[in-house]
């Protein structure tokens, strides 16, 4: 690759973030796709794989004693420190690594050159996991008031909505046409959710271009289909997700918001969520305060406050509250527009979505949600998630947000959600890592367009490997039969239900995390118990026919049960719990070992623990927790 | 004067309680000696809610109709019952005269400070009997069964009749080699008589944690040889020990304006002195009554929330009491020291810093039993002044004394212990639960008195049952088993970074909507438990111990080769 001027640069010291004590030496390589770290000694788990377009930024620090400190920022917050002795080799892969992690084209994209061992077939087979017609049809679309406009096939009334869109049956298409013109970008309002309980729909559109005084006869009737293809309803709530004021000076721009007084039998509802500049500078915060090296609780809990971060993903959760009560409790149809309609649009409608309906809160229901909110209808993946080099102003945190009030929800309702957070954290990494090609380009029609040359000739769909990993995925306390988990969640929106999520920031950070873990415990119980029964059923089944023979199946049954019994030994990592936690952080000018031996002890047991780390970041064993991103490197490297 | 003489209305009908995430209901509430009964009859099947009165912190009353006639017909007034437990309660009565009787009723009998008025000397239920033995263990049965203290440490019964020290109990464990009138001089070189006293002794290298008060070196130095010789004793030659002195360099040296002081270097050679600064007293009660007020306003913006929870302060006590616990593993478990661990009185920090060391050290305090012996050995006959720190919770508007939550603040560490190593712990939050109950309001006599000297006086072993014997009772134990416990002989090292830290939601949240989810979230992990127990037959236990043995081995020798590298 042009764009490696340095290939491999030796004697690279790789530093550990928890304790800059703690370093490893080795080799660093740069390859087309990865940077490789390769730890000296004969073990060769000691390795750390890291994906250039998970690269956010690279930075060099100021030389020190040892050697010049480069800083890689990944986009899954991973943060890694090398030191490399020379300064000219420092900053060879200083330029390579920056260009490298900047891609100018979406050929230089990893999901391009990422070639799992499987054919031609499997790979085209992967792009169908996933049909979102069949998930319409699960709604009970299309019905005698709703159905398939064909208007949008070429992509020409809205290039940046998918082809298939759900219209009131009424609706003309000169109608659609009309409201389309008078909508941000053509987003004219379309079906998101349909309820089929009550009739009611969660529709979604871009802000009027209304003004001061504009109307628009075709949109005002576009919306009064809406509100009538709801029978039982005799209103409808238009919810303007941006906080008034900006809604109120957008107005001057020419845009805005539905006038109560000229659309018939609309309620106008604000519920403030800030936009994406004030979204991207709160997770900035956010991730410093992640960052911290030992800060106090003060310091902690005060970052955790100046970032603001928990209060907008409170003020999603409440509008997404908010619209999923309207559908459910009142059988009012919502309409739901930002300015775009394609980034707080998408939040507030996946959100209302997974608390109305059970079938989001399983695997599949996650992935279709987000193949429909987010891919079809146009989130602009590219520019929010910095795939390309560009107009850093676009990027912004707006589906980690949406993923974010999942997990907040699954903390709530611990037995409603079939998947577990390592999930999520799997799906925010593959949204980065540009891994798969699902979440390549802006739009449907611009992945379409890259479709004709490459993306179903090259890459693959991340769905169905994520499907088939699923086991990893699953929440043991799952109880879909529960009452409380069937209809609406009602999540308490209290500001003490709003937590830190230190599974997703402080992902890499293994010390911070809990040594063991219910949940996977708990998983090896359950499997195990379902193993028993199986074969329990496959022996009593046995025992019907081998009716003579009685006596011998009982006590082969017997010996059965008593190897089973083995199996509780538990994917635990046990050594975890033996590693020392730095409790001196706190007050570093207290010299806690002062004489020679203890301080050499300490280093010795530090480096210790330090290996032990170091050694399973890279390897990504079983059963360790949100280490999907090193498994990648591992898979793909026997692939190659 | 009799308890019933304070009450005045027994008996109101037709009162409205009121609770949270609860419908409100209609029924009879009584006012006896030591409890409030609410029933509702209405159907056939009848509700009751008791309440001891001991439980009740504060209770305000709101009169409406203040300026009509007194008596008018419909005249109403509300109390508002704030319990220990935090629970918060709504009482409308009709009659106004009723209202006020039964609320200064309720203020007079919760708050009476007669010792044998209360409610543990009357509490006799069938099940229980008075005559047997009281309590799990005593220091003589602790070293009896911990063999190997018996060749360098002995049972000093200097203290029987309390005289050296009035809050410790009749035996202590000494070095063997320092004798009775060594042990007084040094207790009167130490406050309150709290001489330097075993309080564990590792089981994988005998390295032991030691706990007292701080040595009265005041103004001028002052020496003790004794106390010297004791601590000499205890490391037993030229090994070196650690003191984790509980307050920070600046405030030891201030108390020795007032008498106190601190083990110097040149008199304690073989001693290093580590300050690391813990909050006490009032600071603490005070940051128990702003959480319990933040945690009870759900109106709050998260701003307001995570400012008013930092302000609070009381998840950096638990920072600091964990850090400082794990300070004192590290120099035990890995570096092999001996430790002295206090502060100024040592009956507060210094237990919560070393019962909590022993848990994260000891596989034995894991367990239920083990953690109930813990407490009894650190906390009551080590003599935490129960009395004094437990009479007000969070939410008393009473003028605060001596309170002080140190008792609570350790159980929200355990938790969080818990919350790190769920499978390491033999008990579940539900234990945690009750003893925070508990440590306020009971019917058991173990958390009466202030120290094993008035308990005696005061008859308590005699008069009222033990809490920990009936916890222990195998159907009760049950409620309080942790279905997922893997017992590990490890230590079990918390992490102490302040992301790893959270509110305790089960205790500070108990009786919002949240805590709903969670009993849900508990039952469903016991019915999958015991689905697979019943697959996988009972004699489950011993497989669990011999796989976790297969499992340890390999780990130690990694990590015997990385030591040689």
């Amino acid at each position: 690759m042009e764009h490696i001027r340095m290939p491999k640069v030796e004697n690279v010291r790789l530093v550990d973030r928890s304790s800059s004590r703690r370093t490893h030496v080795g080799t660093l390589y740069l390859t087309a796709t990865h940077t490789i770290f390769v730890g000296e000694g004969s073990e060769d788990r000691n390795e750390l794989w890291v994906l250039h377009s998970l690269v956010c930024n690279v930075v060099k620090h100021k030389a020190s004693q040892s050697g010049y400190p480069l800083l890689i920022h990944c986009k899954n917050f991973q943060v890694i420190q090398f030191i490399i002795p020379q300064e000219s080799d420092c900053h060879d892969v200083y330029i390579s690594l920056s260009r490298l992690s900047r891609p100018e084209k979406y050929e230089e994209l990893y999901c391009f050159s990422f070639n799992p061992n499987v054919d031609k077939a499997e790979r085209e087979h992967s792009w169908d996991f996933l049909d979102l017609k069949a998930e319409y049809s699960r709604m009970g679309l299309p019905n005698k008031l709703w159905h398939v406009t064909p208007i949008n096939r070429e992509y020409r009334v809205c290039d940046t909505y998918p082809a298939d869109l759900f219209v009131p049956k009424s609706v003309t298409l000169p109608v659609i046409v009309g409201s389309s013109k008078f909508r941000s970008r053509g987003r004219f309002p379309t079906l998101s959710y349909y309820c089929k309980e009550n009739h009611a729909t969660i529709c979604r559109s871009s802000q009027p271009l209304s003004g001061f005084s504009a109307r628009c006869l075709e949109d005002e009737q576009m919306l009064q289909a809406i509100m009538k293809s709801n029978p039982g309803s005799r209103f409808m709530y238009v919810v303007g997700t941006r906080p008034k004021l900006n809604a109120m000076a957008n107005r001057a721009a020419g845009k805005g918001y539905e006038n109560e007084d000229n659309y018939c039998n609309i309620k106008f509802q604000f519920i403030g969520i800030e936009n994406i500049h004030v979204m991207r500078n709160s997770q900035q915060k956010l991730i410093e305060v992640s960052a911290l090296r030992s800060p106090s609780m003060g310091e902690f809990l005060t970052g955790l406050e100046n970032s603001d971060w928990l209060r907008h993903i409170k003020s999603i959760m409440e509008a997404g509250l908010f619209i999923s009560k309207a559908v459910a409790e009142e059988g009012v149809s919502v309409l739901v527009h930002c300015s775009d309609g394609w980034d707080r649009t998408a939040q507030v409608c996946s959100v209302a979505s997974v608390l109305l309906d059970p079938y989001y809160r399983t695997l599949k229901g996650l992935m279709v949600l987000i193949e429909k909110d987010w891919v079809s209808f146009g989130h602009m993946f590219s520019h929010r998630c910095g795939h390309l080099i560009g107009e850093a102003k676009e990027v912004s945190p707006v589906i980690d947000q949406f993923l974010e009030c999942v997990w907040q929800l699954m903390e709530q309702f611990p037995c409603a959600f079939e998947y577990s957070e390592k999930f999520l954290i799997s799906i925010h990494n593959h949204i980065y890592s540009c891994h798969y090609g699902n979440f390549i380009c802006n739009s449907q029609k611009e992945r379409k367009d890259l479709i004709l040359c490459i993306i179903k000739e090259k890459a693959h769909s991340i769905w169905l490997h994520l499907w088939e990993k699923k086991l990893d995925f699953m929440n043991p306390l799952f109880k879909p039969d529960q009452s409380q988990n069937q209809g609406l969640l009602r999540p308490s929106t209290a500001p003490y239900c709003f937590k830190y999520w230190r599974r997703l920031y402080n992902r890499f950070d293994r010390e911070l995390h809990p040594r063991q873990s219910e949940l996977d415990c708990l998983m090896t119980v359950k499997e195990e118990t379902q193993q028993l029964e199986e074969e329990l059923a496959l022996y009593e089944q046995k025992m019907a026919v081998l009716d003579k023979e009685r006596a011998k199946t009982l006590y082969m049954q017997k010996g059965v049960l008593d190897s089973k019994q083995a199996l509780w030994s538990l994917p635990l990592d046990i050594s975890l719990a033996n590693t020392p936690q730095d409790y001196i952080g706190g007050a570093p000018n207290l010299c806690l070992f002062g004489d020679q031996t203890k301080s050499s002890d300490a280093d010795n047991s530090d480096q210790e623990s330090g290996v032990a780390d170091f050694s399973s970041h890279s390897s990504g064993e079983e059963s360790l927790p949100s280490e999907d991103s090193v498994k990648d490197p591992d898979s793909d490297e026997t692939a190659m | 004067m009799e308890l019933s003489e304070h009450i005045k209305t027994a008996n109101v009908e037709d009162v409205t309680l009121r609770r949270p995430f609860h419908p409100a209901l209609r029924g009879t509430l009584c006012v006896t000696s030591h409890h409030l009964l609410f029933s509702d009859r209405k159907d056939e099947a009848s509700w009751q809610l008791l309440i001891l009165l001991k439980n009740i912190d504060a209770i305000e009353k709101s009169i409406e109709n203040l300026f009509g006639y007194p008596r008018a017909v419909g005249s109403s007034g509300t109390i508002t019952i704030k319990c220990k437990d935090l629970l918060v309660l709504q009482l409308e009565i009709p009659g106004m005269e009723e209202c006020l009787n039964i609320a200064s009723s309720i203020e007079a009998l919760s708050s009476l400070e007669s010792m044998t008025e209360m409610y543990p000397f009357f509490y006799r239920p069938s099940h229980l009997t008075l005559h047997g033995p009281w309590g799990l263990s005593s220091t003589e049965q602790y070293y009896k069964q911990t063999e190997r203290l018996w060749d360098r440490w002995r049972v000093s019964k200097v203290n029987s009749d309390y005289s050296v020290c009035p809050s410790y109990p009749s035996a202590v464990i000494v070095p063997r080699e320092v004798d009775d009138d060594k042990l007084i001089r040094s207790a009167r070189f130490r406050q309150g008589g709290r001489f330097p006293v075993l309080s564990y002794c590792h089981h994988r290298n005998g390295m032991v944690i030691m706990r007292s008060s701080q040595p009265l070196t005041g103004a001028n130095k002052k020496r003790c040889k004794e106390d010297e010789l004791l601590l000499q004793a205890v490391i037993d030659g030229s090994e070196l020990g650690y003191i984790i002195d509980l307050r920070s360099a600046q405030q030891a040296q201030q108390a020795r304006m007032t008498g106190g002081g601190f083990e110097s270097k040149s008199c304690y050679s073989h001693w290093k002195r580590i300050h690391r600064h813990h909050e006490r007293g009032k600071v603490v009660q005070e940051s128990l009554t702003k959480l319990v007020e933040v945690c009870s306003d759900p109106s709050h913006s998260v701003d307001r929330w995570l400012s008013k929870l930092e302000n609070s302060k009381w998840l950096s006590h638990v920072h600091s009491a964990l850090s400082t616990a794990g300070l004192v593993v590290e120099c035990v478990e890995r570096d092999g020291h001996s430790v002295l661990v206090h502060g100024s009185e040592g009956t507060d920090n210094t237990l919560l810093v070393s019962s909590l060391a022993q848990l994260v050290l000891d596989p034995a305090s894991r367990t239920v039993t083990g953690f109930l012996c813990l407490l009894e050995r650190e906390w009551i006959q080590a003599g935490h002044p129960f009395q004094q720190r437990c009479a007000h919770s969070a939410y008393s508007h009473a003028r605060l004394k001596q309170e002080c939550p140190i008792f609570l603040l350790l159980l929200d560490c355990v938790w969080q212990v818990w919350r790190q190593f769920p499978l390491a712990l033999e008990f579940s939050e539900a234990l945690l639960l009750r003893l925070a109950q508990e440590v306020y309001a009971s019917n058991y006599g173990t958390f009466l008195c202030n120290s094993e000297q008035e308990r005696c006086a005061a008859g308590v072993k005699e008069n009222t049952h033990c809490l920990f014997q009936s916890l222990l009772k195998p159907d009760i134990e049950e409620q309080y088993l942790n279905p997922l416990y893997e017992p590990t002989d490890l230590a079990i090292w918390p992490s102490v970074h302040p992301q790893s830290l959270q509110l305790w939601t089960g205790m500070f949240l108990r009786w919002t909507e949240y805590a709903q989810n969670m009993e849900e979230a508990r039952e469903e992990v016991w019915s999958i438990v015991k689905e697979h127990r019943e697959r996988a037959g009972p004699d489950r236990t011993n497989n669990t111990l011999s796989t976790h043995c297969d499992t340890l081995t390999p780990f130690e020798n990694l990590m015997d080769e990385l030591t040689i590298l």
